[in-house]
Parts: structure tokens; sequence; C-alpha cells
């Protein structure tokens, strides 16, 4: 189990990381879940700078940025393996 | 990864060369575009050279082009150089300046980075748990929405680069001045208490963060090309629609009919200016073409300039989300603080020039 976490207010560029990371793993092998993080208080606690933050498992993988798709899923095949 | 090093090193010169041949491309465009505009309406609309609407019809088959290339050029090096600056980084190297140096060095960095007012927070936040001051803190805060790329790039096409870098210096100036001031009145009771209380919890012990690997030159371009997409995309219809309102006022408003409104000798225009530009936001690309048609017609630079920053700097949206960190109060003497800073750099202007 792979729990992704968006970290965001809602901007624009956060709803486009949550497309992105849902269309990348749609067709992996990969059980996921999104979980979305809008509270300022919640976002911060993970140090980042700007957002939209991706974590995975709890571990910081991107700020300010929308990654490319194989990117999501190399992370993706990476991390659940972690646990 | 892997496949990367195996890549043959002719490969990775291919995006060069592809932004090479666009780069020439883009001259040639640039350097011809008054012939093609004046061939259009003097040779095959056959306009007499008198004519107003002629006139009128060459200044925007002349401005669109010239203005949609110079912001696509632009912005695309600005938003190249943006992929080098890391806000992490930023932070360390502000971090160890005490005031002054640190107000100087953080107006300096809210110039260069995008200004989003959804990542200002995050950044408030950040800078704030760093225990940077909350003045210097400001001067990021302040200088970031006031040097806006689309509006600098719009300067420089139709006032030239000596009006674009007046801008930028100012810029600059306010938000180092006004973070001064604010980091004196003790303000530090008017954040948000959420966010001292993020700075006693510390980083969190089951957050790790996986080191980003540095972009490529080619993922540089990409990214550059791609943010350049997103920024023109949004602002092409505003820049057409203003240049249009510009070229109509170039053509039939007559020379001086705004002196006695917007000249240097109105000594209330620049404090007007300002308060009007409060409430408009989002058109700030179609406001310089129109501005820029004004200041041909008896308008005051400093007026403007002045203008211009309220539109850019001061918005409704911003306050909203600056709501979430710093409480009403705190909003209040920012918004008269950085008013009042565009205020006098406008008499300033008026002054000199």
């Amino acid at each position: 189990m792979l729990t992704i976490k968006i970290l965001g207010s809602g901007c624009p560029n956060c709803k486009r990381l949550e497309r992105e990371v849902n269309d990348a793993l749609s067709g992996q092998a990969v059980d996921f879940e999104v979980i979305k993080v809008t509270d300022y208080a919640d976002i911060m606690t993970y140090g980042i700078m700007s957002t939209p933050g991706l974590v995975m498992n709890e571990t910081v993988l991107s700020t300010g940025r929308i990654p490319k798709r194989q990117q999501i899923i190399d992370w993706a095949l990476q991390y659940q393996t972690a646990e | 990864m892997q496949l990367a090093q195996l890549k043959p090193t002719r490969k990775d010169q291919r995006p060069f060369l592809i932004v090479a041949v666009l780069a020439v491309l883009w001259f040639i465009a640039y350097n011809n575009l008054q012939a093609i505009a004046d061939w259009v309406t003097y040779t095959v609309l056959d306009f007499s050279r008198e004519d107003q609407l002629g006139e009128a019809l060459n200044f925007f088959i002349y401005d669109t082009p010239k203005l949609l290339l110079l912001l696509s050029g632009m912005i695309f090096l600005i938003t190249l150089v943006q992929t080098f600056i890391d806000t992490n980084k930023v932070r360390e190297v502000v971090e160890k300046r005490g005031e002054g140096i640190g107000n100087l060095m953080a107006s300096l960095f809210g110039a260069i980075t995008p200004f989003c007012s959804c990542s200002s927070v995050p950044l408030f936040i950040g800078f704030v748990q760093a225990g940077i001051p909350l003045g210097i803190t400001f001067s990021f805060l302040i200088t970031s929405p006031i040097m806006n790329e689309v509006a600098f790039v719009l300067l420089l096409g139709l006032f030239g680069w000596k009006v674009a870098l007046l801008y930028l210096a100012s810029g600059i100036t306010i938000g180092i001045v006004a973070g001064l001031i604010l980091g004196r009145m003790n303000l530090e009771n008017y954040v948000e208490d959420f966010v001292y209380a993020i700075k006693a919890k510390g980083g969190q012990p089951g957050v790790a963060v996986a080191i980003e690997e540095k972009p490529t030159w080619e993922e540089r371009f990409q990214q550059a090309g791609e943010s350049t997409r997103e920024i023109v995309g949004k602002v092409w219809l505003f820049v057409i629609i203003g240049i249009g309102i510009g070229a109509f006022i170039h053509g039939f408003v007559p020379e001086d009919a705004l002196s006695d409104v917007m000249g240097a000798g109105a000594w209330w225009s620049v404090p007007a200016a300002v308060l009007l530009g409060i409430p408009l936001y989002s058109n700030a690309a179609g406001i310089i073409p129109i501005v820029s048609a004004l200041l041909g017609k008896g308008a005051a630079l400093g007026t403007v300039l002045a203008f211009m920053m309220s539109v850019v700097a001061l918005s409704l949206p911003e306050m909203i989300i600056l709501r979430k960190v710093l409480k009403p109060r705190l909003i209040a003497i920012f918004v008269g603080v950085v008013a009042v800073s565009i205020i006098l750099t406008g008499y300033l202007f008026n002054l000199v020039i």
C-alpha cells in the first residue's frame, strides 16, 4: 500500500499534480491512495518552501513543480516496496 | 538515470540546437516587424499615412506581434533562470544575514522568483520557521508581487529598457525600505499564532526528504518552455485587448489631452492612481499597453509607474491569501506601508524625469 500526499492549498498546480499522479498510476500495478493536505499548518510540518509538494509514504519527493509521469511511476514503484 | 549516462553526447546537444534555431528565428521576426506592419497598412490595405484609422491600425499590427514575441522570449529566459533558484538554499543564505543586507537579499530574491500568491504563504512560514526577522520576510513579500515578469517585459517593449530598469530598481528599493520600516514596528504579535506553533514543533521525526537530482539542461529548457506557454497563455488576450484600446487612443485622442489629469502638475494624480490600482488585478497585462498610449498623451511617467505597481502589488486575492498567516491589522499596516512607498516613488519619478 502506497500513501500519496499532495501538499497544497488548492492552487491550480496542486490540482494538476493530483491529476498527474492519478493518470500516471492508474495503469500501474500499484495499490495507492491519494490524500490532499490543504491546511497550511499540516503542509508546513513537512518543511517545504513551495507548493505543490508530493509525498509518498511520508517522504517528500518534490516541491514547487510537477514531476514527469515516468518519474512519478518510478517513485511509486520504489516507495511502495520500501515499507 | 542509468539510461541518461549511456546516451551519446550528440543527443545532449539537441536541446541547445533547438533553442538556438528558435532564437535566430525570433531575432529575424522581431527585427522586421515595423516593415511588415507598414507594408500591411500602407501597401496591402492602402491607407494614406495621414489617415488616423491607418495610424491606429499600423500601431496595432506592429505592437501585437512585437509584444507577444518579446513576452515569449523574455519569459522563457526569466523562467530558465528561475530553474536555478532553490528556495531552501535562499533561506539558508538570507538566514545568515542581519537587517539591511538581509533585506536587500530578500528583496532581490523576491524580484526574481515568480509570484503566485499561493506560494507566498509556505515561503512566509518557512522564513519564520528559520527565525528570519519579520522585516526581512516582508522585504521578500513586498518585492515579489511588485516585480511582475509580465509587467517588466511589457515595460521593456513599450517604454524601453530605462523605464524597465527603473521599475526593477524601484521595486527592489520599495521592498527594502518598507521591510525595514515594518521590521521596526514589532509586529510579531500580529502574525497568526499557528505559524509560531509550527516553528516550535520543528521538523517531524518521521518525515524524510529524498534528495532531488539536479535537472539536466534539457529538463530546464522543457520546464522554461512549459512555464512560458502557461504565462503567455494566460495574458495574451489581455495584451491584445490592451493594445487595441491603446491603438485607438494613439490614433484618436488628441495630444496633451491628459496632461491636466495625469500630468506631473496634478499633485493628486499619484495617490489617485495608486488607489485606483488596488482593486484592479488580473488585467495588469492589458493595462500597461493602454497606459503606454496615455503616456504619449501627456500622462506623467511617475504616475503611470505608481499605478502599475499598485495594480500588480496590492490586490484583493493576495490579501485574502495573506490573511491565512497574518492578522487583519498587520495586513492593513502592510497595505498602508506599501501604498505610501509606491506613492512616494511616483512623486520621485515625476520630479526627476
